[in-house]
């Protein structure tokens, strides 16, 4: 063996030793920061990892983007909904008077609240723009309790790390890691457009998640719950969605 | 002038020397970006079924009106597309490996920039050598390619000026815009920073855009086969793969010959 290909051959060896550490670290230390996404695993789990990691590297305290009013779609486009289950009926016939928002999981004390009790707490308003997975958005003016304000009702313990909401349509449910779910825009909605939140964009309550796709933003909502990790919810890559095959970070 | 062979240059037949056309390192980044950009445009193609009409500004949606619609049946069934049937939903897989291909992609393409900015690749074989800039030597080269005209040797070791102009504009227009496009369409990056869609016109705007520089580098790629196939494919490719081609020793430069 000549000198070069030997100088050749431990150029590549410290390489791929240095190569391999800074993997290690960077795994470390994103698993520290929160930066590794419940459906991390499988053949696209690199891709989704990187995409969530950067964005929420870079994006994290930005303040929330909102549009002019003039800028609000005149025909918001309504998506197809799935069958509404016979209980949502039974709230609807009473103008969802009785609707629960019930806060648990690892918060002190737990949360029941009705709309009633949602406007009295906080009410926003942000411009936002709805953008589906599909390729197609529009804007409108929602109105809400942000997410934040509900949970620090609730009083997240220590090691909640994730927020999971549920649709009262029992297949639809998803989550948010702890950041997502405190930042000021991620809002508990029950009006659109100086109105009541119509049936076909979620109403009587839908939790907006303006910095993600469409599909993010769970219709319906009656349930959250705060946790320290997905393991245990569904098969543990943290959404309905996620099991469909679709990304459970929705911000790209 | 051409010094692209920095490998040893080795006798084979007689009169013929092998020597290396393209390093190690552009042959690996070239098929990396390969497998990109299939990945991207089967799976781009599979995201634009679920919604084939395309809008300019920032919101489209199907109760506004389209810049134009693809005639093809969608995957999804609130699309109007005067078909009587849906096609099989495919975005999940599709947009998970668009991104992770947009990953090697972009990640591909930071090593290369870096090898073209620190090796002088950039200066030597892709940016027009000096008696290449004019427009004569454009027209030239073109005259010669409708003629079918045997390239030169030199071309064995680098890029004419037509392939230097398309590469470039491929490096430096295309690939850039493919990526300035995408991330105009990303819910997280416009809430962060709004500019990188309002720049561009808007969400929409940005999707149709994303759609225009697909299809030019589509062309490119066409182009880019036909040419490969029409100067000898099977050289072309080992040069590509292996790295070598061959040259007559008469063609050698001193640097080689020594």
């Amino acid at each position: 063996m000549n000198p070069i290909s030997r100088r050749k051959l431990l150029a590549t060896g410290l390489a791929a030793t240095a190569g391999a550490a800074g993997l290690a670290t960077a795994a470390r230390l994103a698993q520290r920061y929160g930066l590794i996404p419940p459906d991390h695993g499988g053949l696209f789990g690199a891709g989704e990892t990187l995409t969530y990691a950067c964005q929420r590297a870079l994006t994290l305290h930005r303040p929330l983007h909102e549009f002019p009013r003039g800028m609000i779609s005149r025909q918001p486009f309504m998506n197809e909904i799935g069958p509404l289950p016979d209980k949502f009926k039974a709230s609807q016939a009473v103008n969802f008077s009785d609707w629960r928002l019930t806060v648990d999981g690892l918060v002190d004390p737990p949360l029941s609240l009705s709309i009633a009790d949602l406007r009295a707490l906080a009410t926003r308003n942000q411009i936002t723009e709805v953008a589906c997975e599909e390729g197609w958005s529009y804007i409108a003016e929602w109105i809400g309790t942000p997410l934040s304000l509900v949970l620090r009702e609730a009083g997240p313990k220590p090691g909640a790390r994730f927020v999971v909401y549920r649709s009262i349509q029992s297949d639809w449910w998803d989550s948010l890691d702890l950041a997502e779910a405190l930042y000021p825009g991620t809002l508990v909605t029950w009006g659109m457009n100086d109105g009541d939140l119509p049936v076909g964009f979620g109403g009587p309550l839908r939790l907006r998640v303006p910095r993600q796709l469409g599909y993010k933003s769970v219709k319906f909502l009656t349930h959250i719950t705060v946790t320290d990790s997905m393991k245990h919810f569904g098969k543990g890559v943290g959404s309905s969605g996620a099991e469909f095959g679709y990304s459970w970070y929705g911000g790209m | 002038m051409s010094c692209y062979s920095r490998g040893v240059p080795t006798a084979t037949k007689a009169g013929r020397t092998t020597i290396l056309r393209h390093p190690l390192l552009v042959r690996i980044t070239h098929w990396l970006t390969v497998l990109a950009f299939i990945a991207l445009l089967i799976t781009g193609i599979e995201i634009l079924i679920s919604h084939p009409r395309f809008y300019w500004g920032e919101v489209g949606n199907v109760n506004t009106q389209p810049l134009f619609t693809f005639h093809i049946p969608s995957s999804r069934d609130t699309v109007p597309t005067g078909y009587g049937y849906v096609l099989p939903d495919q975005n999940g897989w599709s947009r998970y490996l668009h991104f992770q291909a947009a990953w090697l992609l972009v990640l591909t393409g930071v090593v290369y920039l870096a090898y073209l900015f620190f090796t002088g690749h950039l200066r030597r074989n892709l940016f027009p050598s000096r008696d290449q800039r004019s427009l004569r030597a454009l027209i030239a080269r073109i005259g010669q390619y409708l003629r079918r005209e045997k390239s030169s040797e030199d071309e064995l070791r680098t890029y004419n000026v037509l392939q230097r102009s398309a590469y470039l504009t491929v490096i430096f227009v295309l690939f850039p815009l493919i990526v300035w496009t995408g991330l105009a369409m990303s819910p997280a990056v416009t809430t962060a920073f709004p500019f990188i869609s309002s720049l561009l016109g808007g969400r929409q705007t940005a999707r149709t855009l994303h759609l225009f520089i697909t299809v030019a580098l589509v062309l490119f790629l066409l182009v880019h086969v036909t040419m490969v196939a029409l100067s000898g494919f099977r050289a072309r490719m080992r040069a590509m793969i292996t790295g070598k081609v061959q040259v007559t020793d008469t063609e050698l430069t001193p640097k080689e010959l020594s």
